[in-house]
């Protein structure tokens, strides 16, 4: 049975060969030349400002969460679309109630500021 | 277009989840208005809504049903633990009313962790369904995590949070693992269905390695929730870290939780297979009760010496789940009976050691230290009593709960057959009774080394009282509390 994936293993294989021979005959057949300005980090052509690593807040930490939480609202909405003739009031019944705690979760992090940016 | 029908639903079977469920919803929204001042009314209304709820259950005492495919159960086996859940969260509440201010560390969504982590421990109780318990077991374990660092900023506790939280998703995913590779083996999640698939025919070779594979996952992954050895190494830095309601509701209700939980699979989903499980789960038992009594033994700070005796009581309740799983119906009932005794016995008896506790802490000061007990008896004859009736019954003296608990689990697994591992279980009694004394005559006869106040309020009082009263009349009157375990009989309804 493993053997049906034998072609997907040869595929990756291929795929790791070429990315790591181009990466290394380009290494060592082309001309290298460095100068101060090529092995600045590139960012369009301008000149770099500040550090690579920039420190951000924690609270995009925070919208990510609720991002995640919403998100996934969404995508439960979406199989629902698709049969809520089917499923009728037993069904709606029961994503009101998914609803309701997603909304009981959102009272409570609107009120406890999480939404709040400053 | 295909028509979907969806199965009727026996509302009967989640009456008591749903209240729990719902009012710990209402109650996170009403502390978000209740004023910081007079956020304890929502402690109240929390232990009456656990209170509504263990009513609301006696109605359907005797019966049993599923619903949801099978997904929940109710028998009187969950209806007995589910009534021991809502009876140690109330406790706990009442115990954390006067400590989270004394504390500084008073907030609403204490109350509301602690109803949800009590529906996770009913889930376990009655989930038939391996996904089911997952569910049950990542609710408590999420809500006791959170409750664990709670004391923030105190460095202990945020510490013993982060122990917590990564030791034990890594046990959760011992359990997914398992479930997956269990599924794999037999094709199904449903516990009955399990067990039916495994009792009808021999499995394949392969198929039976998988089994095995799975199942010793997700008893290491509820040996986690358990404190069983050699998977109990956090139980003593998380208790002596968390806040001391949260460590008395960790040592009580997470066990008693995750030990429903294991005797349901071990028994209904691996019954046919327990002359396998049976010595692994032995050797387990033996070396919980040798680490665990022996490491409580060298411990001078009070609150990890419970910590690692409530590791030995998992091996003594291991012997009953040893029992419960032999064949031939009576042993195995008794196994499941003197389970359901010794979480009795062993609930009342922590509950009230940690209500001492409680008692004993000042805010900022958490040495634990054994010499705090000393001369106890002169300044606080009462509390001293109380601590030394608890300690009695933790070491299984007559005529405590814990001397019942004992008796139950010691005769049901010599009479299904575990001799030897009676004989150990009996001598490292005796060890434990050395440290549990230990306390007491440090209370009773030594000179108090400097002036240790104790403080109670009437909350703490009342549980206090509760589960004093509990240890004694279990402990003068067992019957009423025998016949009630005797009736608590795990029923497989109807399994596919």
């Amino acid at each position: 049975m493993l053997a049906d994936y034998l072609p997907i293993l040869v595929m990756l294989l291929v795929a790791l060969f070429v990315a790591v021979f181009v990466i290394v005959l380009s290494r060592y057949l082309g001309p290298q030349r460095p100068t101060r300005r090529k092995l600045m980090p590139y960012e369009s052509g301008m000149e770099p400002i500040g550090p690579g690593q920039r420190r951000f807040p924690v609270k995009f930490n925070l919208v990510a969460m609720l991002f995640i939480l919403f998100d996934i609202e969404v995508i439960f909405l979406f199989p629902y679309a698709l049969v809520y003739k089917q499923l009728g009031v037993p069904g709606l019944a029961a994503m009101g109630v998914f609803f309701v705690v997603l909304v009981i979760g959102m009272i409570y992090e609107w009120r406890r500021g999480a939404l709040e940016w400053e | 277009m295909t028509e979907i029908t969806i199965p009727p639903i026996d509302w009967r079977v989640a009456t008591q989840l749903c209240i729990i469920f719902g009012w710990a919803s209402v109650l996170l929204i009403i502390a978000l208005f209740v004023p910081r001042s007079r956020i304890r009314v929502v402690g109240y209304l929390a232990i009456a809504g656990l209170v509504v709820a263990a009513g609301a259950g006696i109605p359907f005492w005797g019966g049993s049903a599923e619903t949801f495919g099978g997904m929940l159960r109710l028998d009187t086996y969950s209806m007995m633990l589910n009534w021991l859940f809502l009876a140690a969260a109330a406790v706990v509440i009442a115990y954390s009313l006067n400590y989270l201010p004394k504390h500084g560390i008073e907030h609403g969504e204490y109350y509301v962790l602690v109803l949800f982590a009590t529906a996770g421990m009913m889930l376990l109780a009655q989930g038939g369904d391996l996904i089911v318990l997952f569910l049950g077991l990542e609710l408590l374990s999420l809500t006791l995590y959170v409750l664990t660092g709670f004391a923030y900023p105190r460095e202990t506790s945020e510490e013993s949070g982060m122990k917590y939280l990564l030791t034990g998703a890594f046990a959760g995913g011992f359990i997914v693992f398992g479930i997956a590779l269990i599924y794999g083996a037999t094709g199904s999640l449903n516990l009955a269905a399990i067990g039916d698939t495994l009792a009808r025919a021999a499995l394949a070779a392969e198929d039976r390695t998988y089994l095995y594979a799975g199942a010793a996952l997700i008893v290491t992954g509820f040996g986690y929730k358990i404190a069983m050895a050699p998977f109990h190494m956090w139980a003593p830095d998380v208790y002596e870290g968390a806040p001391t309601p949260v460590a008395a509701f960790l040592s009580v209700g997470s066990k008693a939780a995750g030990f429903a939980a294991l005797v349901r699979f071990l028994v209904e989903a691996m019954g046919s297979q327990w002359p396998v499980w049976a010595p692994a789960l032995a050797t387990l038992a033996i070396a919980t009760l040798l680490l665990g009594n022996i490491g409580a033994l060298i411990q001078n700070n009070v609150k990890r010496m419970l910590a690692y005796s409530s590791v030995g009581h998992a091996g003594y309740m291991l012997l009953g789940v040893l029992a419960a799983g032999a064949p031939g119906g009576m042993a195995g009932q008794r196994g499941v009976e003197a389970v359901l005794l010794y979480l009795l016995a062993y609930m009342l008896t922590n509950l009230g050691a940690f209500g001492v506790l409680i008692a004993l802490e000042q805010r900022g000061e958490l040495t634990w230290d054994i010499n705090q007990f000393a001369g106890l008896w002169a300044r606080r004859p009462l509390l001293a009593s109380a601590m030394a009736i608890c300690l009695l019954s933790l070491a299984g003296v007559p005529p405590t709960a814990g001397f019942w608990g004992k008796f139950y689990v010691f005769t049901a697994a010599w009479q299904a057959g575990f001799g030897w591992l009676t004989i150990i279980g009996i001598l490292t009694a005796a060890i434990a009774a050395f440290y549990y004394v230990r306390i007491v005559v440090q209370m009773f006869t030594a000179e108090p080394s400097r002036e240790t106040p104790a403080e109670t309020d009437p909350a703490l009082r009342a549980g206090l009282v509760i589960a004093i009263a509990g240890i004694l009349v279990l402990g003068f009157m067992p019957a009423p509390a025998i016949d009630l375990v005797q009736r608590s009989v795990l029923a497989t309804v109807g399994g596919q």
